[in-house]
This record gives C-alpha cells, sequence and structure tokens, in this order.
C-alpha cells in the first residue's frame, strides 16, 4: 500500500483545525515532495523525518515521495507535524497497519535520532478530539500528563518514533486513562496550593494601609478594578502581590481555560500541567500593544488572555505608552480581546481583574506642597498620560499614604492573607449562588440590565445616588461601577439589599475626578 | 497717538528714558522724524539706545499695528495720557503706556492687591477668596496678576461678591496666560474690570516679563496683601518692590510648621502688617460695613444637625489636606465608617476630596 493518511492537528489562535496528513511513496525519481500550504518549519520536516525513519532502523527505500497536508487552504505552522508525517510515511511503506492508525490523532516533534519532542497545545488539541469522536492520541511523553487532563480520552505517550510505530503494531498497549490518575490530579490540586501560600508576600507583613487592603479585599471580592495611588515606598507594588495570595481558588472549569491559553504558549510545567492558581501577571511599562493583546500574523494569546480569570498588575501607570492603555479599553469591558487580521478574526479571553499603581506626579509627594517639587504643568502632564475613559474603568481608587514610623514600629499584627482569602471565598460563593445559571460569576461582570436585576435600590438608596451623580459630577459609567461596587461590599456585609452606608463607602473609593488635581 | 505707541513699541530702550526724551521734545511725533545728530545731545542715551530708535523710524507698519490693536479692542494708554493710573506715575520706573482690555482702575477707589505663591495650600486659597471678596463686596478694587494659585483665587473671590478686579498680565493683554484662566479673563472683563498689560498685543509670556509686571501691581495699589509665601516665593518680589514704592504690606499668618506660609511668617517678623480679617481695612479707610448673609452663624447651625460620629470625623479636619489614615487614627473610628462619614459630609457640601483620600473642610 503505497498511500496512507494520518490525522493530527493544528493551532489557529486559540481555535484548533484537525489536519490530515498524507504519504504517498511510489516508484520514480526519489525525491522528496512536501505540499499543503506550508510555513518553512513544516517544510523542512521533510529533513527530519527522513532522518528519524533512518535512525529509527526502518529502511527509507530510494523512492519518489509526496506528502500533503490537507486542508490546503490552512497555513500550517509549527513543528508538531514531524511525527504523523513520519507515521504516515511508514504507513505508506508498509511498516505500520492501517487498523490502529486511522482512529488515533497523532502530534509530535521529531529529532533526528527518532526521539520525540514536546509541542505546544496539547490540552486545546485534545479537548477538541474528545468533542469530536477521537478517542486515541499519540503525542510525546512529555506532554502525556497534559494530555491525560482530559477525560475519557486514551493517551499514548511516546518517547521515540520506534515506540509509536510499536503501538501502532499493536506491540504495544497505551496506558488507559485510569481512575487513579484523574484522583491524583484532583489531590494535587488541593495540595499544591498550601505549598506555594509560603512564597508569596502576605498581608500580615504589611504595617498600616489599612485603607488599602480593605480595597483591595473588595476588589478581589468582587473581581474589580483597583487602582492604588501613592507615593514610591508606599507598598502598593507589595500590596499588589499580596493580592495574589486572597485570590479565590478556582473550580475545575475555570482552570481548564487558563491552562488551555497557557499550553497553546507552551507555558505549562511538565509534571503538573494544570493551573490551580489564578495567574497574576505583572507587565513591565515597556510593553508593546501586541504583547499585552495578542498579536503576529497569526495573533497569539497576549497577557491579558494570560491574566485571564486572573489579575493584570500594571506598575507605574502613567509611564506605559498611551496607546497601549488605550488597547485595554474594550477587553476590560467586553472581557475577551478580538483580533482582526486579513486571514480571519481571532477571539482571545481576556476576564482580568486589573490592579495598577501610581504616583500622584513625577516625584511622587503631591499633594504634599511641602515636598512636592513637581510644577502644576508637570503634575498635569504626567496625569494627562492616563486618558478619562481608562480612568473611568476604574471601580476603586484609593490612596496608599506615606507610612508614618508608629505604623512601622507597630507591634500589632495584622491579618493574614489565608484569613482574608476566605472571607473572600464566601463572598465569591454567595455572588456564584445568585448569578447560577447566567454565566456570571463576580458583581463586577453584572451588565447595565443586571444591575437593575440584582442591585435594586430603596428610596432613600436612590435619593443619595442622584445626589451623588449631581454632586460629585458622576458619568453613567461611574455610577454603575459604584452601584456594583456597592453590591460587593453588601456582600462581604452578608446583605441582601443595598444600603446607604454601601453606598457610601462605594462612593468613597471612586476615581477622583481630574479636575481635582488641577494644581 | 499713534506716534505715542510707536514710541512705546520701541524694545530694548528703557521706559524712563523714553519719558524724559518725551519730556524733551515734546511729542512722540518729534522723535519719529528725529535725525540721529540731534539724538546726539541727549547724554541720557548711549548709542544702543540710538541705534534702536533710529531703527525703529524706519519701521512703518505702526500704524496698522496700532489699528489692529483698535479693532481689538484694546485701549492704548501712553504715560502721558490723562487717564494714566496717578499712583503708578509716582513709582521709580513706571511703565511708559499701559495697554488695557476694558476699564483702568478707578482713581477714587481703594485698590488691594491680593498677592500669593502659585503653589498654595487650600488654607491660602480659602483666605485669599475670602479677603477678596469681602473688600470687593465694600467697592475696593482686587489686583493681581492672574496667575495660578493665590492670584487666581484673588480675583475669583472679587467676583464672587460682583466686585471690580483688575489683573495685570505678563504677556499682552489679548494673551491668556495662563490658560486654563481663560473663564476668569472672561469675567473679570464682563464684569467691568479690566486686563492690563506693559507689553505690547500679542506679546508671549516670557518669563522675565513676570518681575517687571509685579511693580505695577504694587505700584497700582494701596495695599499689598500676601496671601501665602514660600521662603523664594515670587511674591517676595512684589513685597520689595512694593516697599520701594512705599505701599503698606500686610501678611496672612499661617502655621509654623507650613513651609508655604514661611515667608509669610517671615515679613510679619520683619514688620509688616499682620491679616486678621478684611473688615480692618474698611475701619481704617472709614468704609461702612454693610450686612452680608452672616455665614458663621448659619455654620454652626448646620453643625448641630450632624449625627455625633460625623461631628467627630468633621472636628479633625480643617484647611490644610488629612489623608484618610490620619483620619482613622484621630478618630479611633473604623476605616469603613469614616470613610462612609466623609462621604456623607461631602454630599451635604462640608467637606472636599482634594486629592485621592486626602480631604478638607469646605463651605
Amino acid at each position: 500500500m503505497s498511500f496512507s493518511t494520518v490525522l493530527s492537528a493544528a493551532i489557529e489562535g486559540l481555535k484548533v483545525e484537525f489536519v490530515q496528513v498524507e504519504a504517498d511513496v511510489s516508484n520514480g525519481l526519489p525525491v522528496f515532495h512536501m505540499v499543503g500550504y506550508l510555513s518553512s518549519e513544516v517544510k523542512e520536516a521533510g529533513e527530519r523525518v527522513r532522518t528519524a525513519i533512518k535512525n529509527s532502523g526502518f529502511d527509507y527505500p530510494a523512492k519518489r515521495t509526496v506528502v500533503n497536508l490537507s486542508p490546503a487552504t490552512l497555513r500550517k505552522r509549527g513543528a508538531s507535524f514531524d511525527l504523523p508525517i513520519a507515521v504516515s510515511i511508514l504507513s505508506s511503506l508498509g511498516e505500520i497497519p492501517a487498523g490502529n492508525r486511522e482512529k488515533c490523532l497523532i502530534i509530535g516533534e521529531l529529532s533526528l535520532d527518532g526521539r520525540v519532542r514536546k509541542v505546544p497545545g496539547i490540552l486545546p488539541v485534545t479537548m477538541e478530539a474528545i468533542e469530536n469522536g477521537i478517542t486515541c492520541c499519540i503525542i510525546p511523553k512529555e506532554n502525556e500528563a497534559e494530555g491525560n487532563l482530559v477525560t475519557g480520552m486514551k493517551v499514548i505517550g511516546v518517547e521515540s518514533l520506534q515506540e509509536a510505530a510499536d503501538f501502532l503494531n499493536g506491540k504495544r498497549t497505551g496506558n488507559v486513562p485510569g481512575e487513579t490518575r484523574k484522583i491524583k490530579t484532583c489531590c494535587g490540586f488541593q495540595v499544591s496550593q498550601k505549598e506555594n501560600e509560603g512564597s508569596m508576600p502576605d498581608f500580615s507583613q504589611i504595617k498600616g494601609q489599612e485603607n488599602v487592603k480593605r480595597a483591595a479585599e473588595i476588589a478581589v471580592s468582587g473581581g474589580h478594578n483597583l487602582l492604588m495611588i501613592g507615593p514610591p515606598g508606599s507598598g502598593k507594588s507589595m500590596t499588589a502581590k499580596c493580592i495574589a495570595g486572597i485570590l479565590p481558588p478556582l473550580d475545575l472549569k475555570e482552570s481548564m481555560e487558563i491552562t488551555r491559553i497557557y499550553s497553546v504558549l507552551g507555558l505549562l510545567k511538565e509534571e503538573m500541567p494544570l493551573i490551580q492558581e489564578r495567574p497574576f501577571r505583572e507587565v513591565h511599562h515597556t510593553a508593546t500593544r501586541a504583547s499585552l493583546i495578542g498579536g503576529g500574523t497569526v495573533p497569539r494569546p497576549g497577557e491579558i488572555s494570560l491574566a485571564h480569570r486572573g489579575v493584570l498588575f500594571l506598575d507605574e501607570l502613567p509611564e506605559f505608552r498611551k496607546s497601549v492603555l488605550e488597547v485595554l479599553r474594550q477587553p476590560l469591558e467586553e472581557r475577551s480581546i478580538r483580533i482582526t487580521r486579513t486571514y480571519g478574526n481571532y477571539v482571545f479571553p481576556a476576564d482580568f481583574m486589573l490592579v495598577a499603581a501610581m504616583n500622584p506626579c513625577p516625584c511622587g509627594c503631591y499633594p504634599d506642597l511641602e515636598k512636592c517639587t513637581c510644577t502644576p504643568a508637570q503634575i498635569q502632564m504626567y496625569l494627562n498620560r492616563i486618558s478619562r475613559p481608562f480612568l473611568d474603568r476604574i471601580d476603586l481608587c484609593v490612596e496608599a499614604p506615606r507610612i508614618r514610623y508608629e505604623e512601622l514600629t507597630e507591634e500589632k499584627k495584622s491579618e493574614s492573607s489565608e484569613v482574608i482569602r476566605k472571607r473572600v471565598y464566601q463572598v465569591r460563593e454567595i455572588q456564584k449562588e445568585r448569578y447560577r445559571g447566567t454565566g456570571i460569576t463576580t458583581n463586577a461582570m453584572l451588565g447595565t440590565d443586571d444591575i437593575k436585576k440584582y442591585c435594586g435600590l430603596g428610596a432613600a438608596e436612590s435619593k443619595l445616588m442622584e445626589r451623588a451623580f449631581t454632586m460629585m459630577e458622576l458619568t453613567v459609567r461611574a455610577y454603575y461601577r459604584i452601584i456594583k461596587t456597592a453590591r460587593t461590599i453588601a456582600d462581604m456585609d452578608g446583605e441582601e439589599k443595598i444600603g446607604e452606608q454601601h453606598l457610601r463607602e462605594a462612593l468613597g473609593y471612586r476615581m477622583v475626578d481630574k479636575k481635582y488635581w488641577r494644581r | 497717538m499713534e506716534y505715542e505707541f510707536w514710541l512705546a513699541g520701541i524694545q530694548g530702550v528703557a521706559a524712563h528714558k523714553k519719558i524724559r526724551l518725551r519730556e524733551c521734545m515734546k511729542t512722540a511725533e518729534a522723535i519719529y522724524y528725529i535725525e540721529e545728530t540731534q539724538l546726539h545731545h541727549f547724554e541720557f542715551l548711549n548709542e544702543n539706545d540710538r541705534n534702536k530708535i533710529m531703527q525703529a523710524q524706519k519701521n512703518s507698519c505702526f500704524r496698522t499695528d496700532y489699528e489692529k490693536m483698535n479693532e481689538k479692542g484694546i485701549q492704548f494708554v501712553p504715560f502721558f495720557s490723562k487717564v494714566y493710573p496717578e499712583n503708578l506715575k509716582e513709582i521709580t520706573d513706571p511703565p511708559y503706556a499701559l495697554y488695557v482690555k476694558g476699564n483702568l482702575p478707578e482713581r477714587k477707589a481703594k485698590k488691594a492687591a491680593i498677592i500669593g505663591a502659585r503653589r498654595c495650600t487650600p488654607y491660602g486659597e480659602k483666605y485669599a477668596i475670602d479677603f477678596a471678596r469681602v473688600l470687593a463686596a465694600h467697592g475696593v478694587e482686587v489686583i493681581s496678576g492672574m496667575a495660578r494659585g493665590i492670584d487666581g483665587m484673588g480675583h475669583r473671590g472679587a467676583l464672587l461678591s460682583g466686585g471690580k478686579t483688575y489683573a495685570v498680565l505678563g504677556s499682552g493683554a489679548d494673551v491668556c496666560y495662563p490658560r486654563e484662566h481663560i473663564g476668569l479673563y472672561v469675567d473679570i472683563l464682563e464684569q467691568g474690570g479690566g486686563i492690563l498689560s506693559e507689553q505690547p498685543p500679542g506679546a508671549a509670556p516670557l518669563a522675565h516679563n513676570f518681575p517687571a509686571r509685579n511693580r505695577i501691581i504694587s505700584g497700582l495699589s494701596d495695599v499689598i496683601l500676601v496671601m501665602e509665601a514660600g521662603k523664594k516665593s515670587g511674591s517676595l518680589i512684589t513685597v520689595d518692590l512694593a516697599l520701594e514704592q512705599g505701599r503698606d504690606v500686610y501678611a496672612l499668618p499661617g502655621p509654623v510648621n507650613s513651609a508655604l506660609s514661611d515667608g509669610c511668617n517671615r515679613l510679619i517678623r520683619q514688620g509688616a502688617g499682620i491679616l486678621i480679617s478684611p473688615e480692618m481695612f474698611l475701619e481704617e479707610w472709614g468704609i461702612e460695613k454693610n450686612e452680608g448673609p452672616e455665614e458663621s452663624k448659619n455654620k454652626i447651625k448646620n453643625e448641630k444637625m450632624l449625627e455625633s460620629a460625623e461631628k467627630l470625623v468633621y472636628s479633625c479636619l480643617g484647611l490644610y489636606p488629612k489623608d484618610l489614615n490620619q483620619l482613622v487614627s484621630e478618630t479611633k473610628l473604623d476605616i469603613k465608617e469614616v470613610l462612609e462619614k466623609l462621604v456623607s459630609l461631602e454630599l451635604q457640601g462640608y467637606v472636599r476630596e482634594i486629592s485621592k483620600n486626602h480631604y478638607i473642610i469646605s463651605e
């Protein structure tokens, strides 16, 4: 039999496309020909495959070989087609029978000696495969744990081309997805969380700054965006890092969502592929637009997608290029990012909580006029680097004041992150319960209609908001954001109804209008 | 008048030389047609001055400039004009001419200059407004430089009670600097005040023009009120000039630990008058006090309506901003509660948040 075909898959953005790898070996001039809209790294596969076949102990006759990757309209990239091409050629040569091969998805990179190397994107591929009724896949050994995350999939991790051939010849049986392994992952899920907590900065290490801690707790409880303003050295970055320690645990669905994204970028750990903690991504202010939202001719997810279901931390906010901050506006509202290219649209999830920190002026001391050395024009220019629409998307704004000596030396031990985390978890549970079946998980995700439904205000409360709206010159967006924040504060108090005190506190965290910074 | 405009517009010849030359030659027109040999008779002119004048004679576009200025509604007031302010003539270095948008200060009215630093605290701001408001309500004209900070507040205070106020600019009278004071600029003109400048229309706000305009501010005024000034504030230049001109200087005392009141406190130590209330000027000048609405009484009444926790928070606040954590440690209340009370006070208009989590009282 000279013609054979093998199923493999390619990743476009975050989408998985199945690819048929066809090979035909026939009499003729001994050439190796590859077609099917291939990028140069796939074309190079030819050399690797031929050498690997030879070095794995198979004969490679001097015959005409044609390899086609279909569909021909899809651009094929990456080295993950090496193994399927090799298997396909071996089948054509009669080394591997058709029976096993046809039900199996094969993916992997080959080295010249026939070893199989790991490739990115195994999780989305296996997830897509199981949905399409494919229950067996041959993947690199190093990716085996990742492939095993998908229930019901028979995963064969291979270390070499020879092993893959052996399995397909029936000489070797793969591991069956056993119950034991599944339980192990679940246990690991619990254990690893405890382990990691020691290494992270803890809220109990922060002296004073009670207002910042409170704001951080509210922000995490409801998934709201937080901005901290304060002089250098007041512990803004430290607080942000502590926020990572009070994030509520992930459920399996969320965990898979995140792992999928990390898998495509090849960022998973080999031994513990499942991401079990909410990501905390700190982005340096030299970041480009593409690195933040994702980019490239075939876009790869950027930092905001890596922060999906977690925290995106932007330190020194005004130092970011203005155009970079502006691209965040749409994902902050939509909770996803759509990137348009000539070949099509790519939608990446980007449901993150924004935590930002900034100084109030270039020297950092404003409004302490005795220390501040900036001119009014300098301060204005500094603040103007952040646009109003961007600030409008901040739910909570808080000042991190300079720490006084008494606070620093105070022996009073503050609350630990663990205690706060437990409270956060409870508040998140309240929200989950309330929004069950709506796809909403946090108060921050509420749309305008949802606010009317879930955040009804009494007469006194409406009057308060009316007064605040006119007196504090709130924008409509700010108005709704304040109500959402008040919803969270009420949830933290365990109250079903939003009270005046909740609204007032939420108003206290509102973004101060720029006109106050006029000097 | 066109020739006066021409003479005033010559750059690089000192104002006092222009005045002397004009006195000798009787008219500005005569100077326009003067021969160079004749100029040699005037010993107070050096070669540079002569060259500048001869060069300027070749310039003939001053007529169109003069018309353009008239079209803009800018009044040209040379030194020898009848309307030139008398008190400005007395100073050592009066400007050769003033360019005026709107009106000149009333000759008979008392005039107070309210000056201070651009970087000012809410304390300085409040009293600049208060003094200007009360004085203007009693017909005293407020003169200042329309700069950011105290200057602007002085004008604003005078406008609040419907009084007339005059701004002396370091740029041309048709150039609003700083730009954000455009509203103030328009309001000053609308209420019958005026924008004055020594610089010809269209002149850019150059740094060296500003100390020079200070002598005009003090020269036009009877008294100088310094509301808030740091150690090296430009307001102290004005004070020096004012003292040379024989004007009375008053300073608003500030807390001794406030760097921004340091200049004021030092002035007091050096013998400046202490500003206690605007009424002290009214008494001195024999202006009868008209009974305005008694605000202080209202305030006390209102305070009684506040609930006790709010009152506690309110009592900790002043005109120097305090931050949230400071208030928490002073009131011993929960942070949540303090924030909530502050918002409540803010919504009732008693408190203002001047920067994130920094609060002052407001009226």
